[in-house]
């Protein structure tokens, strides 16, 4: 090197290097050709051995499914073996011809053909695939009898989901159905398609697509000799699948079950949370489906009739209906005054039965008017007027700001679906809000006349029975708020691990204790003296409580008449509690359609409900609607 | 009448002035022979054999453009092509995404890519720069910066972890340094220094990487696992014989044992079908491609040029020697294509990218001298 540089001598180095490059190519590639002259050459017999006779097949063993059961260990999801018809296609020479002798001994429907046909064109040759599944016993015995005539068909144990309590629960449980494309691609983001070789069911809703991953386990294998055709000689060694993790929920079955009951043929939802945890204690969305027509492929018969029932069984009402609130709103509009100072518990109106604004006149219910009104007697009274006023003067952007802290018009984010898309957001109403949803300028605008109407939880109000139940929660917990979960532990089937769910509160807000003490004293009124009293007569434990009426269309001044309304246009009951009003064990918001007033249809589920996890009280019957509750208390 | 064919005479000779046929010649073969076996590999109804024909004329228009650019041009190219191949390296680390436990891929929205693949033309591209730039005042530190250059995207490529490339990119940049004339005294010592801290490098692999090396020596002990893949190529290779299976016969492909038939692996497809006469055939292939590449790495006017030419002819040798050397059981599997045989259009784009430098290199060389 140095510092005198020679381009001449550079350039021979860089010849003779290049040399030693091709020296060294063609040393290596010799290299390679040797090694390919011992195996191909040489060791050529051997290979061909291994390669013509002995071939190792690797036969993936799906897992069991994890089971769920609900907080007292009633079983919600299991797995249960059942006697499957299976043939391998590599064993069988003229397929149509063996179904066709197959269906003499057993009944094969075409919709089973259809599915083995699906089936073999995505499966490898080796392995079996079901013609016909849940064989009864004496299917069993009948195909033993002829079994010489088919080589190639079998009978084998496999498993089914299974779903005991069938429609008990079935929109939070969910079920599993069979893998499509979009389940692969949601597998393939996932990284899990090792995993999932051999599986052909995934969760679809519910917990059981929410905990897919965790439900699901490990899949085992099986190292099988196969011959040149691919025919199964023996097995060789075995890696066992490790089951999917169980899951316990934080919902209670029985009082599910209860729930179910007491709405009948209604429809609505009920959604019951633990306070100082957010654990889910009943989901109820009426009506129900049986998700175990879904494991085994739904046939379109019932696909269809599940699908076009006018009372829509499918859809999951707790998170994605969305109602006005009505008259349960008024207790949070009372905190948010408190809070934020805009009233006095004991600062009064009087109520003349209406609110004029600009040549607008809003009516309360009641005529004539509720005379001296003051915080307590506006919620235990369901003082319309009051709110009016309450609304007017607090404006749309401080109760706006309120209620979305009360998680109101926001997704909740409980365990329950793939992700929260699908759960409803509901309609938090604001200005914001209506620039976003409105195209048209002159729709956009935010007029004061609509403050007013959502002061009594009408107008644009809209929210998922979760989010009132979220609400209804936060406020019995004063102002700490968790996320509803459903599931309260995972139990690891490996380690025997419990990992809980959700054991953080996700904010707090900072409520002052003698606000959330008024309206507690005001609801526990409701109960005790006003719309709830009736439906709580005689009740051994403090309740506080809220009743609703949500209109489902605007009335236009014509006065209200409960019998003259038809079935689909009548109100919307709603009811809103907690209990015991001291230390709260147990938050809850119900929502019946069309159920008319609170009073008369949904408060008397929620006693029901309490009754029974408080007091381990059994119902006598179906809720029934309380039409006398309306003649005394029609004043919400 | 006649102008009209002069006119597309010259602008014919005009688009292909700067394509050097042999080098075209030999990768078509190459090709060929590659989709013929993606077709055997595959049963989709040829959308691979489909998908890859665009990959390549994709591949072959970005080779014929770049070869029209002198190599000066490419010289422009060296700092900002590694700058941003580094800064996007960094970004993986940051932000990238995870693909089966390595961090190797960069989220852009509507597509991903892989930036540790622009660092194989970026690294040669550079340090050959970084030579020519002190070509007259070459001293022992200048090998010091060249080995800074070098190690810093090894380091970060490996880190992904993404051995495989990361040794395709430290070999190439390792080749310019080796033509650019360091030491023999040094590259002995660095081998008896790696020798020496063999045991230290083992102990910071990854689970997988070791677990591959271990495999390597004896693949029964991990059949289900990465000595699978291992055992049934050599099975696939071995059973082939003298003369192979015959085209689209091979048992091995067609009952599924061969993993990645057409990425990786598709050595082993080959070589059960082809048989040894095959394998020499394409060993062949290869020989005549990198002795091109050689000659035209020996006829490049400046330093710059031949650094670059040699360090990308070796590389093909790099890409080729460790991809059959690991299906045929004599290197550990990391995951290394078949160069222009291997589905995959990135890879496919990188190569044709350094046969387009290779042709610009040589149709340029004349011009230099003038």
């Amino acid at each position: 090197m140095g510092d005198f540089h020679n381009p001449e001598a550079d350039l021979d180095r860089f010849r003779f290097r290049l040399g030693f490059a091709a020296a060294t190519v063609l040393l290596a590639f010799g290299l390679l050709i040797g090694r390919f002259f011992w195996l191909q050459v040489i060791q050529h017999d051997f290979y061909q051995t291994r390669a013509e006779d002995n071939r190792i097949a690797l036969i993936p063993i799906v897992p069991n499914r994890g089971v769920i059961t609900d907080r007292n260990g009633v079983v919600l999801a299991r797995n249960y073996s059942a006697f499957t018809l299976e043939i391998t296609p590599s064993r069988v020479s003229d397929m149509e011809a063996t179904i066709d002798a197959l269906t003499e001994v057993i009944d094969i429907q075409p919709k089973d053909r259809k599915r083995f046909k699906r089936l073999l064109d995505e499966a490898k040759n080796f392995e079996s695939i079901p013609i016909r599944t849940r064989l009864t016993d004496s299917e069993v015995a009948k195909f033993a009898a002829q079994r010489y005539r088919f080589p190639g068909v079998e009978v084998k144990a496999r498993l089914f989901r299974q779903y005991p309590l069938g429609n008990v629960a079935s929109h939070a449980i969910g079920y599993i159905g069979r893998i499509t494309d979009r389940d692969l691609k949601w597998i393939e983001e996932a990284e899990k398609q090792a995993t999932y070789k051999g599986t052909d069911h995934i969760g679809k809703t519910g917990i059981e697509q929410h905990y897919e991953f965790e439900l699901h386990g490990q899949t085992g294998y099986e190292e099988v000799e196969i011959d040149a055709g691919g025919r199964a000689l023996r097995s060789l060694k075995r890696i066992p699948p490790v089951s999917g993790n169980n899951l316990q929920l934080t919902l209670d079955a029985k009082l599910q079950e209860i729930t179910e009951q007491a709405f009948g043929d209604r429809k609505g939802s009920l959604v019951a949370i633990e306070p100082s945890t957010g654990g889910i204690l009943a989901l109820v969305s009426n009506p129900t489906y049986d998700p175990n027509l879904f494991v085994d492929g739904i046939t379109p018969d019932n696909w269809k009739e599940l699908n076009e029932h006018p009372s829509k069984p499918m859809i999951n009402r707790a998170i994605n209906g969305a109602y006005p609130p009505g008259s349960t709103f008024k207790p949070f509009m009372a905190l948010a005054a408190l809070e934020m100072g805009k009233r006095t518990p004991s600062q009064a109106i009087n109520d003349p039965g209406f609110f004029n604004f600009g040549n607008h006149q809003f009516r309360d219910d009641k005529k004539g008017g509720h005379g001296v009104v003051d915080m307590y007697k506006s919620i235990v009274h369901s003082c319309d007027t009051y709110y009016y006023i309450l609304a007017n003067d607090m404006g749309i952007d401080n109760i706006a700001k309120f209620m979305g802290l009360l998680g109101l018009g926001q997704r909740t984010g409980i365990d329950i679906g793939k992700d929260d898309s699908g759960e409803s957001k509901g309609v938090l109403p604001s200005p914001e809000w209506k620039k976003q949803r409105f195209k048209k300028p002159e729709q956009q605008k935010w007029y004061a006349g609509e403050t007013i109407s959502i002061g009594i939880g009408q107008g644009y109000n809209a929210y998922t029975p979760i989010q009132l139940a979220q609400a209804t929660a936060t406020l019995a917990n004063n102002g700490v708020m968790f996320r509803p979960h459903i599931v309260h532990h995972i139990v690891d089937t490996k380690t025997g691990e419990k990992r809980p769910v959700e054991p953080q509160p996700i904010r707090d807000l900072k409520l002052k204790p003698q606000n959330v003490d008024v309206i507690r004293r005001a609801m526990v009124g409701v109960i005790k003296e006003g719309t709830g009293a009736r439906a709580f007569a005689g009740a051994p434990y403090e309740a506080a409580g809220k009743t609703g009426t949500a209109q489902v269309f605007s009335l236009k001044g014509a006065q209200y008449k409960e019998g003259g309304t038809k079935k689909e246009l009548r109100d919307h009951a709603l009811f809103i509690a907690y209990a015991p009003a001291d230390n709260p064990k147990i938050a809850l918001a119900v929502l019946v359609e069309n159920g008319g007033f609170g009073a008369q249809s949904a408060a008397p589920i929620a006693r029901m409900v309490i009754d029974y996890y408080l007091l381990g009280k059994l119902p006598a019957g179906a809720a029934k609607e309380d039409s006398a509750a309306i003649e005394e208390d029609s004043e919400e | 009448m006649i102008d009209v064919i002069g006119t597309l005479r010259r602008s014919w000779q005009q688009l292909i002035a700067h394509i050097d046929f042999p080098l075209l010649f030999i990768t078509l073969a190459i090709m060929a022979v590659g989709l013929a076996t993606v077709h055997s590999a595959t049963f989709d109804g040829n959308q691979r054999v489909f998908s890859q024909l665009g990959n390549m004329g994709v591949a072959m228009v970005i080779m014929w453009f770049v070869s029209r650019l002198p190599p000066q041009k490419l010289m422009s190219f060296a700092i900002p092509l590694y700058v941003l191949g580094v800064i996007l390296l960094v970004a993986v680390f940051l932000f990238g995404i995870k693909v089966n436990g390595a961090r190797r891929w960069l989220p852009l929205g509507f597509t991903r890519i892989q930036p540790s693949e622009i660092m194989k033309i970026a690294m040669p591209l550079m340090l050959a720069w970084y030579f020519q730039k002190y070509e007259a005042t070459l001293k022992m530190k200048h090998y010091f910066g060249a080995a800074m250059l070098l190690l810093v995207p090894f380091a970060l490529i490996a880190k992904q972890p993404d051995l495989g490339t990361a040794l395709l990119v430290g070999s190439a940049g390792f080749y310019v340094i080796f033509f650019a004339g360091l030491p023999w005294k040094i590259i002995v010592g660095m081998i008896a220094a790696a020798a020496a801290a063999a045991p230290i490098l083992w102990g910071m692999m990854h689970d997988y990487q070791q677990k591959r090396i271990l495999t390597l020596i004896d693949p029964t002990t991990d059949p289900l696992g990465s000595g699978y893949h291992i055992i049934q190529a050599t099975i696939a290779i071995g059973s082939g014989g003298a003369i192979g299976k015959g085209y689209l016969n091979g048992t091995q492909t067609h009952l599924e044992f061969i993993p990645e038939k057409h990425t990786d692996f598709i050595f082993a497809v080959f070589s059960e079908e082809w048989g040894l006469i095959g394998n020499a055939l394409l060993v062949l292939l290869y020989t005549l491609l990198i002795g091109r590449g050689l000659i035209i790495a020996s006829s490049a006017p400046t330093l710059f040029s031949r650094l670059l030419a040699g360090a990308i002819t070796l590389g093909f040798f790099t890409y080729a020697f460790i991809n059959m050397g690991m299906v045929s059981g004599i290197l550990p599997v990391v995951g290394v294509p078949l160069p222009f045989m291997s589905y995959g259009g990135t890879a496919l784009v990188t190569l044709f990218l350094g046969v387009g430098i290779l042709m610009s290199i040589h149709t340029h060389r004349m011009l230099v001298k003038k």
